[in-house]
């Protein structure tokens, strides 16, 4: 299969007082131009990580293996794709994460952009709104005209909704609202066109009634402008709304993918189904939390690692860690009952 | 035979900040800023009452109030029968004992280098000075244990749990006292929706062990439908709308309230 951005085998290793852990182990994914894939995660589950690698921010010391390609289109991924196997000596033209910095300051913004849970702490707090957009567009096309760049800034301000463009362009982040400066977060990240948004967490530091409008928004500017979208959250809920596919992860691997409705109706590994059963919802019902916590990256089991939380477990869980198996058509997931 | 009883009581409460005017501004006096703006409640012994809210509607500080860390500008409060706002120096201590709170984060407000052992049984310390010290071990020991934390957990420093065990951790600094009222304000918020719901399951147990009485504050509706008993919905500084939870959820009165629950991202039914 080919799409607008393809992931095969991606591994980040970190170093650690205790030797080196592996947040993000063998992750293969893929985006589709106009799609949106819902990143499920709790906490140390590795999905910041990931999101990390595929905008060049790893830490520094960490290493990473694997493949990210990212093309204008599926056209162009296969190419790319069909070139490194030919001469895998010099793969890594298009490879992500083998670029260098000089490399990244090309792709990240003008290809990839990313969304952060908290605005303010992304934003420059002594700088004007509009000024902020104007240097990312800048950034990518440092011989566009003055009047034009303030004129792409104002249009990608009113893009992301923002009511009175002009007034918000001259004011401080301070100023604005938490949702007006997510708002502004989204207008600066696609202000210089990306084609792929990593959205980590967007809405997590908002009111509901705030966070329905940035999903509402995120969901309508990724099907005009053909965004692919990998929009991170812990909250099953929220990507239900806003994700056409989910992936979920746990201790650094995805563990189940699939449509995301199939997914979140019937879901097929156990920790997605104890993710589901220990989500509160409206109806008053019996929670059921999943015994334990997320395994310590230093102490990941061999074998499966939800293993030592889970109900349904089994000798041959300890032994190895199960495949992805195919579920249903597009829905897999890694657990040997499937 | 069942009759509801008052445990505490909150009538035309309010407090307001100044905004701005501070060190470096030219006047002296800012224009006011009211958080809690006239708030009435009654809250029945063994109940959980909650106060679901957006942020900055004054529910954290309503919240304080209540148990009287911070000081409202009028209003009353009774708490078992007594005016809580005329008490002093060994009485207000007294009823403080009763009352204890649970926080998102218990230890952003403690001391990192302090032991988990001191830091649960530095309540004993305070409010029962006559019991020994084995006394207070064996009390600190057994709370840690009916939270769900070993007898290992008392030497160590908070740094060394998960959010969830330092949540469990908070919990027992608030009960160990015995306290009649607890006000947990977010004690979810920041945790995993896994380890949250063993948190929320946890505080239903020891409501019913301990015959505790909650005040309950969340942003969130979906955590407070797993709680309350009565819900009271704030905006602004007022109570837009109070009813048993049922009714909140399923019947609400307000357009606030609607606008609230269909902001709600659903899950499917299980």
């Amino acid at each position: 299969m080919t799409c607008l951005l393809e992931v095969r085998g991606l591994t980040v290793e970190l170093p650690t007082p205790a030797g080196w852990v592996r947040p993000v182990n063998e992750v293969s994914l893929h985006i589709d131009a106009g799609e949106s894939l819902g990143l499920v995660g709790e906490s140390g589950s590795g999905k910041t990580m990931l999101a990390m690698a595929l905008m060049g921010l790893l830490p520094p010391g960490a290493r990473v293996e694997g493949e990210a390609l990212l093309g204008k289109d599926r056209k162009e991924v296969a190419e790319v794709k069909e070139k490194n196997a030919r001469e895998p000596g010099v793969a890594g033209g298009k490879n992500l994460l083998a670029l260098n910095e000089r490399q990244w300051r090309a792709v990240r913004g003008g290809q990839i952009a990313m969304v952060f849970q908290e605005p303010m702490t992304s934003l420059n707090p002594v700088m004007r709104i509009g000024r902020q957009i104007e240097e990312a567009i800048r950034a990518h096309e440092s011989r566009l005209a003055a009047g034009d760049v303030k004129r792409r800034a104002a249009e990608a301000l009113g893009r992301a909704a923002i009511p009175e463009p002009q007034v918000r362009a001259e004011q401080f982040p301070h100023q604005l609202s938490g949702g007006l400066r997510q708002r502004a977060m989204i207008a600066m990240a696609l202000a210089a066109g990306p084609r792929f948004l990593i959205a980590d967490e967007p809405t997590t530091a908002l009111d509901v009634t705030v966070q329905k409008q940035i999903l509402d928004l995120l969901d309508h500017l990724r099907r005009e402008l053909r965004l692919a979208l990998l929009f991170i959250t812990h909250d099953l809920g929220v990507v239900r709304q806003v994700a056409d596919r989910v992936a979920v992860m746990y201790a650094g691997r995805i563990i189940e993918e699939g449509p995301a409705r199939q997914v979140l109706a019937s879901p097929r590994h156990p920790y997605t189904q104890g993710l589901l059963n220990a989500s509160p919802t409206l109806e008053r019902g019996k929670l059921s939390p999943i015994p334990g916590s997320v395994p310590q990256l230093t102490a990941v089991p061999p074998g499966c690692a939800f293993e030592p939380r889970c109900s349904l477990r089994r000798a041959e869980c300890v032994a190895a860690v199960p495949d992805l198996r195919v579920a249903d058509q597009s829905h897999t997931a890694r657990c040997v009952l499937v | 035979m069942h009759t509801s009883e008052i445990l505490l009581e909150a009538r035309d409460l309010r407090k307001s900040y100044r905004r701005g005017g501070g060190v470096f501004s030219k006047e002296a006096e800012g224009p006011r800023f009211t958080a809690v703006d006239g708030v009435c409640l009654a809250v029945e012994r063994g109940e959980t009452f909650a106060v679901v809210g957006e942020s900055g509607c004054g529910k954290t500080t309503l919240a304080r109030m209540l148990v009287r860390l911070i000081e409202p500008d009028s209003g009353e409060l009774g708490f078992r029968g007594k005016d809580l706002l005329a008490l002093r120096g060994a009485e207000l201590r007294a009823e403080r004992r009763q009352m204890q709170m649970v926080f998102q984060d218990p230890f952003a407000s403690l001391d990192p280098r302090m032991r988990v052992a001191e830091m649960v049984g530095e309540p004993l310390a305070i409010h029962h000075p006559e019991l020994g010290k084995t006394e207070k071990q064996e009390r600190t020991r057994a709370m840690l244990e009916r939270v769900g934390l070993g007898a290992d957990a008392l030497k160590r420093y908070p740094h060394e749990f998960s959010g969830g065990q330092r949540q469990r951790i908070g919990i027992a600094r608030a009960l160990i006292l015995r306290p009649k009222l607890v006000v947990a304000d977010e004690p979810v918020s920041a945790l995993d929706v896994s380890v949250g719901a063993q948190v929320l399951l946890l505080l239903q147990e020891l409501q019913s062990e301990f015959g505790l009485t909650y005040i309950f504050i969340s942003h969130s509706l979906p955590v407070v439908a797993q709680m309350a008993t009565r819900i009271a919905v704030m905006r602004a500084g007022k109570f837009v709308e109070v009813g048993p939870a049922e009714q909140v959820l399923h019947l609400p009165a307000h357009a606030y309230t609607r606008e609230l629950l269909a902001a709600v991202p659903s899950l499917p039914s299980r």
